[in-house]
């Protein structure tokens, strides 16, 4: 059976189409566009005119060690983010699937971190890890150990990965927790009969059995990492100390508002839009394939 | 390979009980049908012998050891599930070879237990498969080759047949029973289908809202049941069950006498229910007839007929099994008699057999 809709109207399929192709062109395309345009020019330092240069600011940007920098800054923080959000939203999820008494209760009070705003969670963990008046930072000396996020880079790292990751827990947590309980219950107790302790009753079947959920969770954890957590950079670090957590997506900011240089600031926009469609299509090609689904 | 003995088992949820003792001993190498209708509590006492269900009261031993207090994979048993539970993202091999790679079994020797396994079921071909490549027969085998692998002390099926089309679930059926016998192993098998109870028990346990109303041999529990209960779940179309006067030793139904064996007769005081079966019912002529039948609706299958309506002159259902395609119509009125052996009488109060 041809279950297609077909319109009578040749104008209303468009008509239904147009809200979305609406907020796509106004939100993505348009400013997509005006990214690659600008790309190619180069403004003069009292921001009068933009002389037209071609390639130049991405042959630049290649040649720029602190750009390069950058690469691997986001690479070791998507990696941290993504690795830390999911891997604890797991085990959460995996505690939350046993409990049967008051699980909806765990569950809403676990999905609240993911209402706050980027930059709210952002000043959230900076309170509590300030060096000077922070609760943790002051545990953390009692136990001999002098957190100073402001001046060491590794910390400042170790911070915001922490901040944005605990923000994403709350969604990775959903997803995990609605694959863990679309799994059968008998084949977990097949497997308990098989002789599989709850350990490798877990890696062997319910881990291999969540693949396509955590498959999505990875994209769009990259994802994230990558592009939303600039509030929290942006608030908890400002990028620094010395570039430490300046990511690609903080560098198009800073360049572009901080250092007026709006043509380097476009072209690296333009990388980013680059980088991150080849990410999801090496993510859909390779890691799909060991998807069971 | 074991007997299995159940003492007195019970099972709460909370203040709610659903197994109010139960008492089996199941000999070695046989073959037990548990049976009843849904939310009798069949699945969750053959659960509680697989150790996925806690035991409230009461104790359960397997080949004379007590596993209350043991986990599924201690208990050296295995276990046939209705949706199979197959490991969806392992081929048939792994399947098969998970349990034995669990127990760290040398591979030749885990090699050789799956092709044998495999050969005897058929699935040679598929071995690399995964399940969803199979039918649903292959499937079920493919969960039977788990079961088997493993060399077991029991065998555990929960409605292992019901996910099936009517034909296979026949043909699997003789094969089940072919398996268990070949290979000698005690079998527990849940089911709420008596075709299947009748035909794969060594021993049938039938059970109705926790309690175990029945136990014994098919044949046993459908010439002599022991409850109204048993009598009216065992047996298709189900036997007639009716109200009548037992008192003085004679019974009376709607003023006639039924004639009833010597036996019987001794033990009867009061109110009691009389059960017939549709196929004890004969036809004959209006003088020497038992039960008059006014003609409703009838069934005919080819090989006899289904004649439903009600006692005359009574609005008690009542149901006959004739041979044949007799020329009967819906309005007839239709002598029938039946044996005296083959009335089943019931204390109406308890509900449990006289005689």
């Amino acid at each position: 059976m041809d279950k297609r809709v077909t319109f009578r109207h040749r104008l209303l399929p468009w008509l239904l189409l147009a809200p979305q192709l609406a907020v796509t062109a106004l939100f993505f395309l348009w400013p997509a566009a005006e990214a690659v345009w600008q790309s190619a020019f180069l403004p003069d330092p009292w921001g009068t005119k933009a002389i037209f240069v071609g390639f130049d600011n991405f042959t630049f940007l290649f040649g720029d060690p602190n750009y390069r920098e950058s690469f691997a800054v986001t690479a070791i923080f998507s990696f941290s983010v993504a690795a830390l959000s999911m891997g604890l939203a797991l085990a959460l999820a995996v505690g939350a699937d046993r409990v049967i008494k008051g699980s909806g209760l765990y569950r809403n009070l676990l999905v609240w971190p993911y209402a706050v705003a980027p930059a709210i969670a952002g000043v959230l963990w900076l309170f509590m890890f300030n060096p000077s008046i922070g609760l943790v930072a002051y545990y953390l000396k009692a136990l001999g150990y002098n957190w100073n996020h402001v001046l060491h880079g590794g910390e400042a790292m170790t911070l915001v990965v922490i901040a944005a990751a605990w923000k994403q827990i709350s969604y990775n947590f959903l997803f995990f927790l609605a694959g863990l309980q679309a799994i059968p219950r008998s084949l977990i107790e097949a497997a308990a009969i098989d002789g599989a302790g709850a350990g490798r009753r877990f890696w062997t079947i319910i881990f291999p059995l969540l693949s396509p959920t955590t498959f999505f969770l990875l994209v769009v954890n990259v994802v994230y990492a990558f592009f939303d957590t600039f509030g929290i950079i942006h608030i908890v670090t400002g990028g620094g100390p010395q570039r430490d957590t300046t990511t690609l997506v903080y560098k198009v900011f800073s360049d572009g508002y901080e250092g007026q240089d709006l043509g380097s600031s476009a072209a690296q926009s333009v990388i980013l839009l680059v980088v991150v469609g080849i990410l999801t299509v090496i993510q859909f090609r390779w890691v799909e394939r060991r998807v069971h689904y | 390979m074991a007997g299995i003995t159940l003492t007195s088992v019970q099972k709460s949820y909370g203040a709610t009980r659903v197994i109010h003792g139960v008492d089996l001993d199941v000999a070695d190498g046989e073959f037990i049908v548990i049976v009843g209708p849904s939310g009798c509590g069949k699945s969750t006492l053959l659960r509680m012998v697989a150790g996925l269900e806690w035991i409230t009261e009461g104790e359960i031993a397997i080949g004379g050891r007590r596993v209350n207090e043991l986990e599924p994979k201690d208990r050296d048993i295995a276990m046939v599930f209705q949706n199979y539970a197959l490991y969806p993202h392992m081929s048939v091999y792994r399947n098969m070879a998970y349990g034995l790679r669990i127990a760290g079994l040398p591979k030749q020797e885990i090699d050789a237990r799956v092709q044998k396994a495999a050969q005897m079921l058929q699935l040679g071909d598929y071995l690399d498969r995964k399940p969803r490549a199979l039918s649903g027969g292959q499937r079920q085998r493919v969960a039977m080759g788990r079961a088997i692998v493993r060399e077991p002390s029991a065998f555990l099926f929960d409605e292992p047949l019901s996910n099936l089309d009517a034909k296979l679930r026949v043909q699997m059926r003789l094969e089940i029973k072919e398996l268990q016998r070949s290979l000698g192993i005690t079998a527990l098998y849940v089911t709420h289908d008596q075709v299947e109870a009748m035909t794969l028990a060594d021993r049938l346990v039938v059970m109705n809202a926790g309690v175990a109303e029945q136990i014994g041999r098919p044949i046993d529990v459908y010439a002599r049941p022991a409850t109204t209960f048993v009598a009216g779940f065992i047996g298709s179309p189900a036997m007639n069950i009716l109200d009548a006067d037992g008192a003085g030793g004679a019974v009376r139904l709607a003023g006639h006498e039924i004639p009833v064996s010597a036996e019987v007769s001794g033990q009867l005081s009061g109110p009691v229910q009389l059960g017939i079966r549709p196929e004890h019912l004969h036809p004959c002529g209006e003088g020497e007839a038992t039960f008059l039948l006014r003609v409703g609706l009838v069934e005919s299958l080819g090989a006899d007929a289904i004649v439903h309506g009600r006692l005359d002159g009574t609005a008690t259902p009542f149901a006959a099994r004739l041979p044949g395609t007799a020329p009967i119509s819906e309005g007839d009125l239709l002598p029938l008699r039946s044996a005296p052996e083959d009335h089943h009488l019931f204390d109406r109060e308890t509900g449990r057999r006289v005689g």
